[in-house]
């Protein structure tokens, strides 16, 4: 019965769960990745988990729009640095004609 | 089964699945098309908590600009088709081992922390409320994200544009 209670009754855990999920998953892709574009898809992902929460959070306690705004800032912040680090990735693949980040170490001497 | 378990349900499926695609896929195309699948079911989360503007500003922003974005960069950068190249992936085991205990630490907190939770939730149409948010409370930080905006324009355009050399170069 409190299993049933848990799975049907979508709560506020439901949503921190998948937003936990999608976290580490984005996590891995940064973590293990050698490709700069493969990382940035990884910091897209941590960036959604972290909206999930914020709506979850303003939906569920707060009721106000707090979470909504942090959210819409979250984004277009999301926005700026995938323009930049996109930008930067096209720079060093001129460069470097590679985006793999192991190739671009000539600062290392 | 109730229908808002049902939904978030596949909405859930959606976004992990193609979250799984993202990080696991061996091919760079096949991720950046799964982070589709992935803004998507988020944005049906967002509808699920009655975030509408948030739901539809994510649709716009994230799979019309970031996305394409993504795409853009991918398809710009040749031999992207090739497994080999394209997507390789370094220290699985050790990153797996950070991410075990990272999420089970964090899982653990989901379950036992005792969050607060208002009674009944509010279901209304949002825009009203985030328009006033933004010119009234947040009007500081609205005014300087257009400044940053602005930055990430400029920046952008200094840092992808072909440098000249020769004569042309000082004037």
């Amino acid at each position: 019965m409190i299993m049933d209670g848990l799975l049907l009754d979508i709560g506020l855990r439901h949503f921190l769960s998948v937003s936990l999920i999608v976290f580490v998953l984005g996590l891995y892709c940064v973590l293990t990745r050698k490709n700069a574009i493969g990382i940035l898809l990884g910091v897209e992902l941590i960036l959604n988990s972290a909206n999930i929460n914020y709506i979850a959070f303003s939906y569920f306690s707060s009721g106000n729009y707090d979470g909504q705004v942090f959210a819409i800032f979250v984004i277009m912040l999301a926005a700026a640095e995938a323009v930049i680090g996109l930008a930067i990735v096209l720079g060093i693949y001129q460069n470097f004609s590679s985006i793999d980040i192991e190739a671009v170490d000539s600062l290392q001497g | 089964m109730p229908l808002e378990a049902l939904v978030f349900y596949l909405l859930a499926a959606l976004t992990v699945g193609s979250a799984l695609i993202v990080a696991l896929s061996h091919n760079l195309v096949y991720s950046a098309f799964a982070l589709l699948g992935t803004f998507m079911g988020v944005a049906g989360l967002y509808a699920l908590l009655a975030a509408d503007f948030v739901a539809v500003i994510q649709v716009m922003l994230y799979i019309g600009g970031i996305l394409v974005l993504i795409l853009f960069a991918v398809m710009l950068t040749h031999r992207i088709a090739d497994v080999d190249v394209s997507n390789r992936t370094v220290g699985r085991i050790p990153a797996a081992l950070i991410l075990g205990v990272v999420g089970t630490v964090m899982g653990v907190c989901i379950g036992a922390a005792e969050w607060v939770q208002h009674a009944e939730p509010v279901v209304e149409p949002t825009t009203f409320g985030i328009g006033e948010a933004f010119l009234g409370p947040y009007i500081l930080p609205f005014e300087l994200a257009s400044v940053v905006l602005l930055v990430a324009l400029i920046g952008a355009v200094v840092v992808s544009r072909k440098e000249l050399r020769g004569p042309m170069a000082d004037g």
